[in-house]
């Protein structure tokens, strides 16, 4: 590849490419930074996103493949590379405040987040395993370091360890797979995967022994169940605001990976393939809702939530291999996502305006329900943005919650899985219970709150709620936009 | 451009206004979030009654259509479309109605987080309205689950002592009938591709085993909000727990959106599966009447009691429906809102002796005419309407119904036996036999208690609270035809095209 070849291909990826030199960039700057002025780094990282989100934006509608096939620039990535943007963006409004309150800011905290995006915007454009790999361990690597950035905090160094580990095993599992499929097809590119699949000769087994494996391996980053062991000491060690981040853009790449792949390369193998997503998404529903059930800290409680609404996306992947509903996956689950994104962010915007005693040595506090009691007289602003984020979780209306299920049901039903629908429903009742609880606690319970008042986690949990409301209502822009993002081979 | 507001959007939206005025307020402005939510809800009644005088009876259609595509991308094909025709017409007066007359009630009753209150409340009224005038399946779940929230918060909040309890089991048994419905609703959008009511009662084609199938999904949710006997065990916890204001919502309008439903969608989209499922229903129906006039007569808790008495009447209407004739349907619908209106003056009326005596237990009074004559003489007057007295509004409901039933139950049709009607009017005779029980136990004979003494008779807003509904009690009793003709021709209408599609449907 010539330099000018090179610079053809950067430049089709510019929102990336700009992201990480600034990145780079930051990593320099940060250095001549006061320890006590830490805000210019976040300031700067923010800005970083918003220029790329400007670019994202701008350079929507062009279909475009970069680097040889290697990357591809579509609708798809360009929805998913402004899920990560702004899940960057509130990132930093939620971590900005509670980093100096923990006592653990530092620079290096806001661009390990911009590298983390960069992988997760390189994930949804992959068009090849083994790009999909360098993006997954170029977005793994930076969250496993925030993790443990509370250290000494044995919590969250705990949380950092086992992420990790789990990881590179994941990882491990992604990369076997991976060689399994290069050896019965010969290729690595998700079009000529397909391509050798169709045309015969190639030994199914190993193709589908190594789908397997690329869906354990990504099972585990978007955690759904036998996969999901470690999401509740993760999310529960890190800090709130690396958990925030880490719940929604890690879930959505990891989705965004599993889509594009599964969509392009595996449809053929969707005989063998779909029973077991169906059973992967049935699971993650049940056992994700049930235990949540069982939770009191709400760290937890988010985390096991969270492994549930995987499972609700999952649902949306079940019917991947039927030709008529498969655009109707792909936009189902990137609506869902979006929906999941904002509703996340209200909450944990919540969660973490209520956390207070950190960084002493000792345990967190004002993670336990308990501690939500009262919030609905005492600060009736975050109580309404939490009830919104529960009601938005459960599936009620109006919220983006809601409309979002709606679709992801629909696409099952059009496969032709009114039994799994059903289960997403049922499960869905069942969740009403422990997120109704949170409700219950801020509102009919009297008590005298903790929180913190700081502006940029009240505009995050307040813009996020009303969004989630407004959005509903007006949805037919999202979801439009959502089923141009089809999945096409280029 | 046109600046007209359609008068449904007005009627139903019109609450969120009062709702803006209110976050403004600050949390110890208590008799301005009154006036404000009062207000509010008088007006919104105001508009229900421009909307009634626009109202063409003759017409079987529904009126004052609006309209608009709301998600039409990716297959969707979902409108914003409101309209009222002659099965919700009474069904909006009442609820904007009940609305008013609940916030009057709340007056001196509610003084905790009085501005909350009122919030959830004006919410509750637009999600009710937004029920009876959506005519767009989604549309209609939207409101239907919307409507749960603030009902949820009313219970939970200002609720009595296991108020959580309460609830919680009102939400997740609510929700676990409309889970059903979603999934008929997914269906019906996917394989007849449009939400919108009237095209998919038109279109038909529904294969009658399907039929069968999306009937009892629907039905589980209405089932449910009506609540049809063995269904309603939430009905009791949820209503004895549930502030007054909330009590007279939840019996007066929350429960027609259960028969309500039934009727709007049940018998026009799945009419095979309505006809053949009539005589089941119908027996739920009765073993609900007499039931719920069974366990009414054992309750020492007078709010229990007429908790109880709903589940009752409500199997009047549902028997009156599944009757599948002109009498019988109008008779249901009739007795909708006559229901609202004895059960929601009954319930205002135990509120006020609670407020005075903080306690509902029978044996806890007797005697009460001689310390508060003008309260024994109205509640005199609910009681006789809700039992079904001639000349009061529940007789001329209940014997529609009853008719109704026993053309049904001739050979032909729907019902295939008249014993249904049989077994029904010995409800009604159990009815008098609570209701009096109770009037005699609270009202009649020496004063048993000393502190019932120097209790105060009911003052001029509670007479205003009162007044409206005795006055629809005796009107409905002795004039009913405006209200039933209100409501006739789309009955037939309703009737008609239900003929025809179980007559095509059935070989």
């Amino acid at each position: 590849m010539s330099l000018n070849d090179l610079l053809v291909n950067l430049n089709l990826i510019m929102p990336i490419t700009i992201l990480t030199a600034w990145a780079c960039v930051l990593l320099l700057v940060d250095l001549f930074i006061p320890k006590e002025r830490k805000g210019i780094t976040a300031l700067l990282a923010a800005l970083g996103l918003l220029v790329a989100l400007a670019l994202v934006i701008s350079r929507a509608g062009v279909a475009t493949s970069a680097f040889n096939g290697m990357i591809m620039i579509d609708g798809f990535a360009t929805f998913m590379s402004v899920i990560f943007l702004f899940s960057g963006l509130a990132g930093i409004a939620v971590a900005y405040d509670y980093l100096i309150r923990s006592g653990i800011e530092r620079g290096e905290y806001y661009v390990l987040l911009l590298f983390s995006i960069v992988g997760m915007m390189l994930m949804a454009a992959a068009a090849d395993l083994i790009m999909v790999f360098l993006a997954l361990e170029l977005l793994s690597i930076p969250l496993y370091v925030l993790a443990g950035i509370a250290v000494p905090r044995p919590d969250s160094e705990e949380a950092a360890l086992k992420y990790f580990l789990l990881g590179a095993f994941a990882s491990g599992f992604f990369l076997y797979g991976t060689a399994l499929v290069y050896g019965a097809t010969g290729s690595t590119a998700l079009t000529e995967i397909v391509s050798a699949t169709t045309s015969g000769g190639v030994n199914l087994s190993f193709l589908v022994i190594g789908a397997g494996l690329i869906l354990v391996g990504l099972g585990f980053k978007v955690a759904v169940v036998p996969f999901h062991m470690w999401t509740p000491d993760v999310y529960q060690g890190a800090p709130s605001s690396v958990t925030a981040f880490m719940a929604v853009g890690a879930k959505a790449a990891g989705f965004a990976a599993l889509l594009r792949i599964f969509v392009l390369a595996f449809p053929p193998l969707a005989m063998d393939l779909t029973p077991v997503l169906w059973a992967l998404a049935a699971f993650t529903m049940i056992i994700g809702n049930v235990i949540a059930i069982a939770q009191r800290n709400i760290k937890r409680m988010l985390a096991y939530s969270s492994i549930a609404h995987a499972g609700y996306i999952m649902m949306a992947l079940v019917p991947y291999g039927q030709g008529n509903v498969a655009a109707d996956t792909v936009a189902s689950a990137l609506f869902y996502l979006l929906a999941y994104m904002l509703t996340s962010f209200a909450a944990w915007a919540v969660v973490i305006a209520l956390e207070h005693n950190m960084g002493e040595g000792r345990d967190t506090d004002g993670l336990s329900l308990e501690d939500y009691s009262g919030l609905g007289q005492k600060q009736p602003a975050l109580a309404a943005a939490m009830t919104v984020a529960m009601l938005s979780f459960i599936g009620i209306p109006p919220t983006l919650g809601f409309v979002g299920k709606f679709y992801l049901l629909r696409t099952v039903i059009e496969g032709g899985f009114p039994g799994l629908a059903l289960i997403g429903l049922l499960t869905s009742l069942v969740s009403a219970y422990y997120y109704l609880r949170v409700v219950v606690y801020m509102y009919m319970r009297d008590g005298e709150p903790v929180v913190r008042r700081e502006p940029w986690l009240y505009f995050t949990a307040l813009a996020t709620a009303v969004g989630v409301v407004v959005l509903s209502i007006f949805s037919e822009p999202l979801f439009n936009w959502a089923s141009q993002a089809v999945l096409k081979l280029i | 451009m046109n600046y007209y507001i359609d008068p449904l959007t007005l009627v139903t939206f019109f609450p969120v206004i009062g709702i803006v005025v209110l976050l403004f307020l600050r949390a110890d402005q208590k008799v301005h979030a009154r006036w404000v939510a009062l207000i509010t809800s008088l007006i919104t009644f105001g508009i229900s009654l421009a909307i009634l005088a626009q109202f063409n009876p003759a017409n079987p259609d529904l009126q004052m259509v609006v309209n608009i595509p709301w998600i039409q991308v990716a297959g969707w094909n979902i409108s914003y479309f409101m309209g009222v025709d002659g099965l919700s017409i009474l069904l909006i007066l009442l609820t904007t109605l009940l609305t008013s007359l609940s916030i009057l009630s709340t007056w001196t009753a509610v003084q905790d987080r009085v501005k909350e209150f009122m919030i959830f409340f004006l919410f509750l009224e637009m999600g009710m309205l937004g029920v009876f005038l959506a005519q767009d399946l989604f549309l209609f779940y939207v409101f239907w689950e919307f409507t749960l929230v603030p009902m949820y918060m009313l219970i939970g909040i200002w609720g009595g002592k296991r108020r959580i309890y309460a609830a919680i089991k009102f939400f997740l048994y609510t929700m676990a009938g409309s889970i059903l419905m979603l999934l008929a609703i997914l269906w019906l959008g996917i394989y007849q591709d449009t939400f919108n009511v009237p095209e998919l009662a038109a279109m038909g084609g529904i294969p009658p085993n399907l039929q069968f199938w999306l009937f009892l999904a629907f039905g589980a949710a209405f089932a449910i909000k009506v609540p049809m006997w063995p269904l309603h065990s939430w009905l009791p916890d949820a209503h004895v727990e549930a502030p007054t204001a909330g009590s007279v919502i939840l019996a007066g309008v929350l429960l027609k959106m259960g028969t309500y439903g039934f009727l709007r969608f049940n018998l026009q989209l799945f009419p095979i599966a309505s006809v053949k499922l009539a005589p089941w229903v119908a027996a739920l129906a009765v073993i609900g009447i007499l039931y719920g006039a069974a366990v009414s007569y054992a309750q020492k808790d007078v709010k229990k009691l007429v908790a109880y008495s709903s589940v009752s009447h409500l199997g009047f209407v549902m028997l009156g429906l599944f009757a599948l004739n002109s009498q019988g349907v109008q008779g249901g619908i009739l007795q909708m809102i006559n229901h609202g209106i004895s059960t929601g003056a009954l319930f205002l009326i135990v509120g006020m002796l609670y407020e005075r005596r903080h306690t509902r237990d029978m044996d806890a009074f007797g005697g009460l005419w001689k310390v508060m004559p003008i309260y024994g003489a109205l509640t005199l007057i609910v009681v006789l309407s809700s039992m079904g007295l001639p000349g009061l509004n529940g007789f001329v409901g209940e014997f529609a119904i009853l008719l109704g039933s026993w053309g049904a139950g001739l050979p032909g049709g729907v019902l295939g036996s008249p014993w249904f009607t049989a077994l029904a009017a010995l409800g009604i005779i159990l009815a008098a036999v609570y209701l009096l029980y109770m009037f005699q136990k609270l009202f009649l004979g020496p004063v048993t208690k000393e502190e019932n003494r120097v209790l105060s008779d009911i003052n001029w807003r509670e007479i205003l609270t009162l007044a409206p509904l005795i006055i629809l009690i005796f009107w409905i009793g002795l004039y009913p035809n405006p209200f039933l003709n209100l409501m006739s021709a789309s009955v037939d209408q309703l009737l008609n095209a239900m003929q025809t599609a179980a007559v095509a449907g059935i070989p």
